[in-house]
């Protein structure tokens, strides 16, 4: 009994201790930085420069940063910490990553067997993975581990596709591929062009079905300045974009809607590309 | 046997020497087409000094040394460039590469002046010739070897060995060539010894090859060279573990042979200075053995730089099965290549084809501790461990466990009964670690 009430005595001794303590020589926290950090993604991309969101909170209730800085950030969610912290979002675009190859297993040759380390960091250590194309998406889900938003996917014929919906265009993607396959492009974009190698188009084509051959045929059905030809290369101008309707007349259907990537083709439509 | 030191760990792969160890060198007919890449070496790409249409001559200079650590690149015939643009290289990547359309008259380009009192000239002209030549080193790293003759003042090298070991299964282009050109060997060995400044020099070749040491010891007699026979083992060739058998030195973690007095040049690369010095010769072609069980007459031949796969395997018969395996160089150290297109350079040891029931393809377990790759690693080093971790990402720990000491002679994946793939690991972590070095260092 005697325990017991000693205890009970040093437990209201400390605790008030313990309260004093706080009230003289506590850190003043700002209450907006709880809500700011709710506010944030929380999924430490690292895309601002900061060390995670937290840290990113922090120099936001300071005002040492924009909240657009965050591209992970939904607008929505940039206004309601501007509105919260009294200040002018900056005009900002949001981007998606774009893998810039479609030549899956249907439509790109393999030279080899690759049975190494399932990773492409690795597997580029070894003769570049086993595809014919030197330059293409080795499908060893680098990137997709890369991702904190789940948004890159390897479809079942082995390549990286990116879902638009789930990417925030936080970066941590493009520098992880060996191939330096994957850009940020504007989420508005009507198209992109998914080939990257710039080999000429003829021993392109030997490798890859689904690659850019040069053919000019889209820069002469957009309007001027729309489309690009870089070296062997065609490439969709993000400044002046056409419209998507041009992807139709790629041969090689290497030039595809934005769209389209992610929602997986028909069996059918898979195979007349294949005969193509 | 011999009572020379031994290294610890290693293996004993079958060395499938016996099919083109009897086969004398051979010379290859000219080609057509020579594809020449211009990064042969490690180091700084060499800058290219001619251009499409140019006329080159056999023996021209294609490209000069783009650095310190670079090496320039020779015409391996006469003819026109056709296209300096690329090809395929080694690591499935595109290199930068000339392109000659031979002429059919192999005219040779004015030799560099012959140094024919070499014995009494200055050996600063003779380290310039050895630059001029492109020389690097053969054995397999193509280190520029001007560079490795040009220690550092503080350094001190007092031995010279040359390795003959050729410890790499199923390779006999130096078995072939201590067998055939042993003068050129010697007179080079003391070429070098010379541009160093050493009185020792040692060849270290293994005991399996009776022919080339007594040959060898025969013709070095009168000479400073002496001839060492060594125990049989994986990889007695590689050049710490040759260091150590010979001279008893052990090279600290993170240094380098001439730490401890020491500089060690394939028997290749004594030949080839031997003939940048007394012929002018630049290095454009090389020994290559083309082996394998596919092949139809495995043997050695004298291929020119640029020479691709394809035309290699036509000179030593074609192929008798379909080979489910393509490798330059041999069979533990080689790199699995894809493509016949892929020129030989100048370190170009082997090519090797192997046949279905020779290839192995394994799914990688877990580690389960066995330690058989702690055994089997000659660096002292623990794979195992090494590789979990490097798997997790964890490449500073990996560095804190000297990953980069490891000299990716694939003894632990030899032994490893998970199949693990730990040299396809260790060498991502070494990039990894090299990389992170590379930008603290620009940091500052």
């Amino acid at each position: 009994m005697a325990g017991v009430v000693v205890l009970l005595v040093m437990g209201l001794v400390l605790g008030f201790g313990i309260g004093l303590a706080v009230k003289f020589f506590g850190a003043v926290v700002d209450p907006r930085l709880e809500k700011v950090e709710g506010m944030l993604p929380n999924a430490n991309c690292g895309a601002c420069g900061f060390a995670g969101c937290a840290d990113f909170a922090r120099a936001l209730v300071a005002l040492e940063a924009e909240p657009g800085k965050c591209p992970s950030c939904s607008s929505e969610a940039v206004e309601e910490i501007c509105e919260l912290l009294g200040v002018v979002a900056e005009e900002r675009e949001p981007k998606v990553a774009v893998v810039r190859c479609g030549g899956d297993n249907t439509k790109a040759k393999m030279a080899g067997q690759y049975n190494g380390v399932a990773d492409c960091k690795d597997a580029v250590l070894v003769a570049g993975g086993g595809k014919g194309c030197v330059h293409g998406c080795l499908g060893l889900a680098t990137c997709a581990r890369a991702c904190p938003f789940g948004a890159i996917e390897i479809t079942a014929d082995g390549i990286a596709i990116v879902h638009d919906e789930l990417c925030t265009g936080c970066a941590k993607c493009v520098s992880v591929c060996p191939r330096r396959l994957i850009v940020l492009a504007p989420a508005s974009a009507p198209a992109h062009v998914y080939c990257n190698s710039p080999q000429k188009g003829a021993a392109k084509t030997k490798v890859c079905k689904a690659s850019c051959i040069g053919c000019r045929k889209c820069v002469k059905a957009s309007e001027d300045g729309q489309m690009e030809i870089k070296g062997f290369l065609a490439a969709v101008n993000y400044d002046n974009p056409p419209t998507a309707a041009v992807c139709d007349v790629c041969p090689t259907k290497c030039l595809k809607p934005a769209s389209d990537e992610a929602a997986s083709p028909e069996p059918e439509e898979a195979r007349e590309v294949v005969n193509a | 046997m011999p009572d020379h030191i031994f290294f610890r760990g290693g293996v004993h792969p079958d060395d499938g020497k016996s099919l083109s160890c009897d086969v004398a060198i051979q010379s290859a007919p000219l080609l057509e087409t020579y594809v020449v890449p211009l990064q042969q070496h490690i180091g700084a790409p060499p800058k290219p000094v001619v251009k499409k249409k140019d006329a080159v001559l056999r023996g021209q200079l294609l490209a000069e040394p783009g650095g310190f650590v670079s090496a320039a690149i020779h015409a391996p015939t006469s003819g026109t460039v056709k296209d300096v643009s690329e090809c395929l290289g080694l690591s499935g990547t595109m290199i930068p590469a000339v392109t000659i359309v031979a002429d059919g008259e192999d005219t040779a380009a004015e030799p560099l002046p012959v140094i024919e009192n070499w014995q009494e000239a200055d050996p600063d002209v003779l380290k310039q010739r050895v630059t001029e030549a492109g020389v690097v080193g053969m054995g397999g790293a193509a280190f520029p070897t001007s560079v490795k003759l040009s220690p550092p003042p503080a350094k001190s090298i007092n031995v010279l060995i040359l390795n003959g070991v050729e410890c790499e299964p199923c390779l006999t282009a130096d078995h072939r060539l201590m067998l055939e050109d042993p003068e050129k060997i010697l007179i080079g060995a003391q070429i070098i010894a010379r541009i160093l400044g050493v009185s020792e020099i040692h060849v270290g070749i293994e005991a399996n090859k009776p022919d080339a040491i007594a040959l060898m010891t025969e013709k070095a007699s009168g000479t400073p060279v002496t001839v060492s026979e060594l125990r049989v083992r994986y990889p007695q060739g590689a050049e710490k573990q040759l260091i150590y058998a010979i001279t008893g030195r052990k090279v600290p973690t993170g240094g380098l042979p001439m730490d401890v007095g020491a500089v060690v040049q394939n028997v290749g690369t004594a030949v080839a200075v031997a003939e940048a010095v007394l012929e002018g010769k630049s290095l454009y072609e090389r020994i290559t053995t083309v082996t394998g069980s596919p092949v139809v007459a495995p043997g050695n031949w004298r291929l020119r730089v640029g020479t691709p796969y394809s035309e290699a395997l036509k000179l030593a018969g074609g192929v008798k099965m379909d080979p489910a395996k393509l490798i330059s160089g041999g069979p533990m150290m080689g790199i699995s290549v894809y493509s016949l297109d892929i020129p030989v350079m100048k370190n170009t040891s082997g090519i090797l084809l192997l046949a279905a029931d020779e290839v192995s393809q394994y799914t990688s377990e877990s580690c389960i501790r066995c330690g058989r790759c702690v055994d089997a690693c000659p660096m002292s080093m623990m794979p195992g461990t090494l590789s979990v971790q490097i798997e997790n990402e964890r490449f500073d720990l990996a560095e804190d466990w000297h990953a980069l000491d490891c000299i990716e002679c694939g003894c632990c994946a030899y032994a490893c009964p998970s199949h693990r793939p730990l040299v396809q690991h260790m060498r991502r972590a070494k990039g990894e670690i090299m990389a992170k070095r590379k930008a603290a260092q620009a940091k500052k």
